[in-house]
């Protein structure tokens, strides 16, 4: 009964809280150009930080919990909804949808913890730290292009592949979703910053092409 | 920019990392018995080599790894990548190292070595030119 109190009352209050660019909504739908390069932000996305060593038995019991945890810089291991990021050879990401974190009635957070249990390593709920912007459309790979040393080219950078790296000269994590679907995870302390800095580089494919 | 070859991650840009100093400074095995002296040079005193170098990075906004790199500190040519832990190899010029180097050693050889190793190839003959 309490804990059900308690659900009604995160959910009363998750309509208080303010994703880090929510300031930048509206620059974000003037911005965009459609069919061409499109940005928003998608809020409140879970993430779970997971630090193990796939080897162990932790390991085992972490990735059964999610299915499987990717090997190699790139990798992504994705089940359903529930994608994990390879982020060190001990070190992951667990993205998923905003349902899943505890707070809206979801338990990804802590099957991953029982997981762990007492084994080495940490199961940390990082659901704040980052955001996730989404840049798509045929000009998304040259506004990335811009900023990400990075080869983008698709016979380099695969769909279904994730890499940390800089971007506009902040760390961010580059995970490429579609063909022409990009998601970037700032910092949410860089989030205006890359914010602006991706609607700039966007700016010049909204004028008609010079001949 | 340096091009970095990240063992896990492979190349990205020099901006990625970050550097952690001298390569396989071991730990003394009895600090407390160590004179300030000694111990001040198993602290602060570093090669300062002009030539090939065996270097601590770490790849802190990719994988967060520590590795190990020999880079030519004059062409700035990256010889091997290694890991933490594992002795350094054996790089394809070791003598321009040892002749480029200006080292702490009593009988150093600086002027000479410094005239010598304008170019690789004088470089590599300096030895027999130090040990005169």
């Amino acid at each position: 009964m309490a804990e059900t109190a308690a659900l009604e009352n995160s959910k009363k209050t998750r309509m208080a809280r303010q994703s880090p660019a929510s300031l930048l909504r509206a620059a974000f739908e003037s911005g965009s150009i459609a069919g061409v390069v499109e940005l928003n932000e998608l809020a409140f996305l879970t993430m779970v930080g997971v630090r193990v060593d796939p080897n162990t038995e932790a390991g085992t019991r972490i990735s059964s919990v999610t299915g499987g945890l990717p090997a190699r810089s790139g990798d992504v291991y994705a089940n359903g909804e529930t994608a994990v990021l390879w982020l060190g050879p001990a070190e992951f990401l667990v993205v998923a949808p905003s349902e899943a974190h505890e707070s809206l009635g979801g338990d990804l957070i802590q099957a991953l913890r029982a997981a762990l249990s007492d084994g080495e390593g940490q199961v940390v709920d990082l659901s704040a730290n980052r955001t996730t912007f989404e840049l798509t459309g045929p000009r998304a790979r040259a506004v990335l292009e811009k900023g990400c040393s990075l080869d983008l080219h698709p016979r380099v950078l695969k769909t279904g592949s994730a890499l940390s790296t800089e971007i506009g000269n902040i760390p961010a994590i580059l995970w490429k979703t579609g063909d022409e679907t990009y998601r970037i995870f700032p910092r949410a302390s860089f989030a205006d910053f890359l914010g602006r800095w991706l609607l700039d580089a966007m700016r010049e494919y909204g004028s008609p092409e010079v001949p | 920019m340096l091009l970095i070859p990240c063992p896990n991650c492979g190349p990205r840009d020099e901006t990625e990392f970050h550097y952690g100093g001298q390569a396989h400074v071991a730990y003394p095995e009895n600090p407390n018995e160590l004179n300030d002296r000694e111990w001040a040079e198993y602290l602060f005193y570093r090669e300062n080599t002009k030539g090939t170098f065996a270097e601590r990075w770490v790849h802190s906004t990719g994988c967060r790894q520590w590795f190990n790199m020999v880079r030519d500190t004059v062409t700035y040519d990256i010889q091997a990548v290694y890991q933490m832990g594992s002795p350094r190899p054996a790089t394809a010029v070791p003598a321009a190292a040892e002749s480029g180097t200006a080292t702490t050693a009593a009988n150093s050889t600086i002027t000479l070595g410094d005239a010598a190793s304008s170019t690789p190839a004088s470089s590599i003959s300096a030895p027999e030119g130090a040990t005169k």
